[in-house]
């Protein structure tokens, strides 16, 4: 269906001030259905697949199925995301499974620092940008010609 | 009119769209703002750690040059690039990227995004100018950075702008609407920055059930930035120079790992490699046939002309390689634990941007150890930031440009006030990622500058916003209106929905300007067929139905997506000859045509509702 809300574990995230799916779907998919209190997809059919949704959902309520006009049925994708790494699990058609983690940042969440610790000049009319030139590991820009 | 709360907001700069560019713009913004007294703001129309088309992650950085430990040239990639497409592409922008993208790289790692690095420290290159990286969180470090240089009181989420603010030449602002609340927002500024990325859902995507949303480049990536520039009446180029990448068939998996790192080929499905049976066709593009890498398009051809012919299926010949790179490694533990190394890279890759290729192979019990993947051709793609030009025509920076391509600030469009970046801009493909991001850096010093410079006050016609306003939100009175008329709220004589009028759109662009249905062949007869067809869909725009807000992006977007479509049609039009052959082929001009190495540029005039179509040189910085 591509991204579907399993009905027993979706709680439309009651407990926060929006629901998770909805604020992070990067195609405006996701509707929470306010009397049944439960999210769902509202046009699965231009969904990308790009699993943000799953990855954020408090309640681990969301999955994707493969798209039914190309994708045998039976496997599964499953992240679990946490700071610093993603926990993978594949489940084929056959039953099989695989497991794999791997790491999505270096730094603490949140804590991006613009500059990244590059110095920067005050000259609005130079080519050089922020950080620059030191971010470019050199003296000077790197040369054109 | 339906009842919308109107919102002003007055900016010295405005950085429109979230994604790589726009994060890029935000953090370069906030420091020359704060240094000369500007206000910032951004508008996105979704959530900016999940925006645009790093969205979902990316495997690979691919454009990194290196210049600092000496591996290449700011010139080498202009090289590459020129070569790439055929000649057609401006090097003083593609030069200026080049020279600053290694900085943004810097900085990425330093957010903390995890670059792979071999056992002395170096960066591991996936190929030349491409490295590896642990990127499902790209997006968010990205974006986190951008969020923590402006402060998220200066950014705007879940608002969707529609139409360029413009006034004497000028660029003003924006305006838009809220795709969650009742607001119509009016965005006033001195300098607007237009990074609202590429253009996808022109053409008939091969899945036409739920697969529909399963495009290469993302769906909501729906020619929001060349709507924009096109109708603030902004030069346009390279606007025949869509992109048709060839992928893991189906779900649109990568190839860029196999291909490069693991040092794959693909076969057809007799077992012939079509890179060294074809080989003799490249002779027909020479010079750019006889370069290393051979150009993306014509790869694609060699690998279309075999289609052709019906030999298909064509092979991702995984297993080949894997077994060929095991069996480097000579003792029997060693090689087992390389196996399984290059097991889990070949995984990431897929679960790190396209995780419906990882489903897939698990769907069809694909072990790619064992055996092949079948590749295809995608649908086109609007993207000026990959292996696609098409985009504004911007100004080149002050330090290089030739004097024809400079008028005054770097990578501003031909309007006033207004620049482009990434997808926005033409002509400087091979950008992606981290050159959209830098490209984004350049252009919002260009604009601080701009705003201190005309430190005049943005000057909106009130107006024009108030007919705006009325024409933006028509599709919900449309609705509103009719839609008692018929048992089905769907089917209605006085208004059709967007998913309808997306249909009709790509039908139109996929068999009269080479999509799918016709190997992407097209001639002047059928463009100007298409041309005809097209005509009632930009009337029949105007009968868009929506009944609620996200109905009412819907609409928008395709209203953006047939101007998209208009001006490539037009430009291939114009284009006699056909130079990108693996991307579409004109039947009535099927050589390339040496008078025809120039840009083709348009520019269109909403108020007469007509095109001006232009050659301009190509002038070489070297």
């Amino acid at each position: 269906m591509p991204s579907y809300v399993i009905t027993d574990k979706c709680d439309g995230c009651k407990a926060l001030d929006k629901t998770a799916c909805q604020h992070i779907c990067p195609n405006d998919l996701m509707v929470l259905d306010k009397e049944k209190m439960k999210a769902y997809n509202q046009a699965p059919d231009m969904c990308w697949e790009c699993m943000c949704c799953v990855k954020i959902c408090p309640v681990q309520a969301m999955e994707v199925r493969g798209y039914a006009d190309f994708v045998p049925l039976g496997a599964s994708v499953t992240p679990m995301r946490s700071t610093d790494s993603i926990m993978w699990t594949v489940k084929f058609r056959n039953g099989s499974l695989k497991r794999f983690k791997f790491p999505i940042r270096t730094t603490p969440e949140g804590q991006a620092v613009p500059d990244g610790g590059y110095k920067s000049g005050d000259d609005l009319n130079s080519q050089e940008l922020f950080t620059e030139p030191e971010s470019c590991g050199m003296d000077t820009l790197p040369p054109v010609k | 009119m339906a009842n919308f709360e109107t919102v002003e907001v007055k900016t010295d700069v405005l950085i429109l769209g979230g994604g790589m560019a726009a994060c890029g713009s935000a953090v370069e913004a906030a420091y020359w703002a704060k240094k000369n007294n500007l206000s910032v703001a951004l508008v996105d129309k979704a959530a900016m750690d999940r925006s645009g088309a790093v969205a979902m992650g990316l495997s690979a950085i691919n454009q990194y040059v290196g210049v600092k430990d000496g591996q290449n040239s700011v010139k080498d990639y202009v090289d590459y690039v020129r070569n790439d497409l055929m000649g057609i592409t401006r090097e003083d922008l593609v030069a200026n990227i080049a020279r600053h993208v290694d900085s943004t790289v810097h900085l990425f790692e330093k957010w903390g995004l995890p670059i792979w690095k071999d056992k002395e420290g170096h960066y591991v290159h996936e190929g030349r100018w491409q490295l590896m990286i642990n990127g499902e969180s790209y997006k968010i470090v990205v974006a986190e950075a951008a969020k923590n240089a402006l402060g998220m009181d200066n950014i705007y989420e879940r608002v969707f702008v529609t139409e360029p603010l413009v006034e004497n030449g000028k660029c003003v602002g924006a305006v838009g609407f809220s795709v969650r609340e009742n607001k119509f927002y009016v965005f006033k500024a001195k300098a607007v920055i237009a990074a609202m990325g590429g253009a996808v859902h022109v053409f008939k995507p091969r899945s036409g059930g739920e697969g529909l949303g399963r495009s290469w480049y993302p769906p909501f990536n729906s020619g929001a930035s060349a709507y924009f520039t096109i109708k603030a009446g902004a030069e346009m180029t390279c606007q025949e120079v869509r992109f048709i990448p060839v992928r893991f068939k189906d779900a649109y998996g990568p190839v860029g790992a196999w291909f490069l790192l693991f040092k794959s080929r693909a076969t057809n499905g007799l077992g012939e490699n079509y890179m060294e049976t074809r080989r003799p066709e490249l002779e027909n593009w020479a010079p750019y046939g006889k370069v290393k890498p051979v150009p993306a398009n014509l790869r694609n051809w060699l690998m279309m002309l075999d289609v052709m012919e019906g030999k298909g299926p064509i092979f991702m010949r995984t297993e080949e390689a894997i077994e060929k790179l095991s069996k480097e490694v000579s003792d029997e533990k060693e090689r087992k634990k390389k196996l399984k190394e290059l097991e889990s890279e070949a995984w990431e890759d897929f679960l790190d941007m396209t995780i419906s290729q990882a489903l897939l192979w698990a769907a069809t019990n694909t072990m790619p150890e064992e055996r092949p993947s079948e590749i295809a051709a995608c649908e086109p793609y609007f993207i000026g930031s990959h292996s696609g030009a098409s985009g504004a025509w911007v100004s080149g920076p002050e330090d290089i440009a030739p004097k024809e391509y400079f008028w005054g600030y770097a990578h501003m469009t031909t309007i006033n006030g207004l620049f482009a970046a990434g997808d926005a801009s033409g002509a400087s493909s091979h950008k992606f990622s981290s050159g959209s991001h830098a490209e984004g850096r350049i252009v919002a010093k260009a604009a601080c500058k701009y705003a201190v410079d005309n430190p005049g006050e943005p000057a909106v016609d009130n107006a024009k916003v108030e007919a705006l306003k009325e024409r933006i939100l028509r599709p919900l009175d449309l609705y509103e209106k009719n839609k008692n008329a018929t048992t089905d709220e769907t089917v209605n004589p006085e208004y059709i929905t967007p998913h309808q009028y997306m249909f009709r759109l790509q039908k139109l662009m996929d068999e009269y300007a080479g999509g799918v249905t016709t190997n992407f062949k097209t001639s002047d007869k059928l463009l100007t067929k298409g041309l005809e067809l097209l005509k009632f869909l930009k009337e029949d725009s105007e009968k868009l139905g929506a009944k609620n807000h996200h109905e009412l992006m819907r609409c928008w977007e395709n209203i953006h997506r047939t101007l998209q479509a208009e001006a490539h049609i037009r430009t291939i039009l114009f284009r006699e000859e056909t130079r990108w052959p693996g991307y579409y082929f004109r039947s009535d001009k099927p050589k390339m045509d040496d008078s025809w190495k120039v840009f083709a540029n348009c520019k269109y005039d909403a108020a007469s509702d007509s095109w001006e179509m232009m050659k301009r040189d190509i002038i070489s910085i070297y």
